[in-house]
């Protein structure tokens, strides 16, 4: 299922942004996004940092669930590789982090629970799936890194990273109205499995 | 020992930045094959991947995983150094190509920096008869390596809020391979290679399903009911429907493996491993 052309948006993404898109929507994305993965998920939703303490504007960005290969040049870090990590490792603290700091996408891969399906209808959220493993595919949409969030205290691939995207492609498997293309996957795969037992 | 470094060096290089020729062939294969869009296009960007990673020899995934070595070791050369120098050249890969940084003290959460740390990277040494030593390299990455299983048989699966009985017998394990398939979903990058061990002692199976990892896709087992067993499985798991990234389509394993080791009358194991589809192995000869 790919629905026409891909859809092209600028972060911070409105609600209205995310009630426009839906299940097999192909985006390209510019502009900021956030990585997080375990250690960032777990701190924000057991430590609840104030906006005063976080480097970054969380409200109406996305986080992308991954866990980077970066080096630091004299000009900077550098992004080296950059796809997905699995999404499900961090479902019991999405739907936390979607309500706490407003965020409008998540990016990952493998999809997500029906807690944090309720979260994104209930809060206008909307989950997106990367390319699994096109790791130097994607780090070529990565323009810059801004700036690096508890790199010692997390290491590297787990700290929280800005950086800049630019047509950085996508396509939506869980849309703000309820719908999930990884459950419908999951059911039909379930049903042929019965038939072949 | 340097030149035996600076080779383990090279060959974290190669299997870091490049694919098998076989798993690369049948990731072609399966996007001439597949009919449905998003597959199609994910397998689209999978392929450009593995050229830009090859041709500016940068990691194929961030995930540069688990490093994981056998080696046959011919009389007369140190086990206990050749553990050194491929711990040694496990920090100068990290640091020249780049590695991902993947080895976290588990008890003070701190990521070594380096690759190397308690039982890190993982080395499997056997001796050999043979002149050569012969280093196999697996990079196994981390969304694969969760979804793998273990089950104790007979008993009654949970699958999807299903009971399904599950008996000593290859039906047996097949259902729970199919178990195993259908709980992955997407989650540890499909395509998978899909490795099964039945038998054993518990910590042997997972160790020998691990290790099927290694073999050609094309490579079939030399046992007849084994052989065709491989085959059964492979049309079953691509009957599910899965597909290329979890999006659905027709291939969601590009290859299945299975061995067999004696078991104890009591005890009936079954593991299944997985490999996402850069499943990322090579060889050095010295």
């Amino acid at each position: 299922m790919v629905n026409g052309s891909a859809k092209r948006f600028r972060t911070p993404l409105t609600k209205d942004d995310v009630l426009g898109l839906k299940v097999g929507d192909l985006v390209l994305m510019d502009g900021s996004i956030l990585t997080g993965r375990d250690k960032v998920h777990k701190m924000l939703c057991n430590e609840k940092p104030s906006a005063s303490e976080i480097p970054f504007r969380l409200d109406g960005g996305i986080i992308y669930h991954c866990g980077p290969i970066i080096r630091k040049t004299d000009e900077g870090y550098k992004l080296i590789a950059a796809g997905p990590t699995t999404s499900m490792r961090v479902d019991m603290y999405a739907a936390d982090v979607i309500k706490l700091y407003g965020i409008r996408g998540i990016l990952g891969k493998g999809g997500m629970g029906p807690s944090t399906s309720a979260a994104l209808k209930e809060h206008g959220c909307v989950y997106l799936q990367a390319a699994s493993g096109a790791a130097a595919y994607l780090a070529d949409r990565i323009k810059k890194v801004n700036k690096g969030w508890r790199i010692e205290e997390f290491g590297e691939p787990e700290a929280m990273w800005e950086i800049d995207v630019e047509s950085f492609p996508a396509v939506v498997t869980m849309d703000a109205h309820g719908n999930s293309l990884h459950r419908d996957i999951e059911d039909a795969s379930l049903k042929k499995l019965l038939q072949l037992v | 020992m340097l030149k035996l470094r600076d080779g383990i060096v090279e060959l974290y290089k190669k299997v870091a930045t490049s694919i098998p020729r076989d798993v690369e062939d049948a990731l072609k294969k399966a996007l001439q094959e597949e009919t449905e869009p998003l597959a199609k296009n994910s397998l689209e960007i999978i392929l450009e991947n593995i050229s830009i990673a090859r041709n500016s020899a940068v990691p194929i995934c961030q995930d540069t995983g688990f490093p994981v070595f056998y080696a046959k070791v011919p009389v007369g050369l140190s086990h206990e150094l050749l553990r050194k120098v491929i711990v040694e050249a496990t920090r100068l890969a990290t640091q020249k190509i780049p590695l991902r940084a993947n080895a976290v003290d588990t008890v003070t959460e701190k990521n070594s920096g380096d690759n190397t740390g308690e039982l890190f990277p993982v080395i499997h040494i056997e001796s050999t008869p043979d002149q050569a030593l012969t280093i196999d390299l697996m990079l196994k990455g981390g969304g694969s390596e969760n979804i793998g299983q273990i089950y104790k048989l007979p008993g009654t699966l949970d699958t999807g809020g299903q009971s399904i009985k599950v008996e000593r017998d290859l039906e047996g394990v097949r259902k729970c391979v199919l178990d195993a398939v259908f709980k992955s979903q997407g989650r540890g990058c499909p395509p998978y290679t899909v490795t099964v061990a039945i038998g054993g002692a518990k910590d042997q199976v997972t160790a020998l399903s691990k290790k099927q990892l290694l073999r050609k896709l094309n490579d079939v087992s030399p046992i007849p009911e084994i052989a065709a067993f491989e085959k059964k499985l492979f049309d079953d798991i691509n009957n599910l429907g899965i597909g290329t990234a979890g999006l659905g389509g027709k291939t969601t394993t590009i290859g299945v493996k299975v061995a067999a080791a004696h078991r104890h009358p009591a005890s009936y194991f079954v593991d299944v491993s997985f490999a996402c589809w850069a499943n990322r192995r090579g060889r050095f000869v010295w």
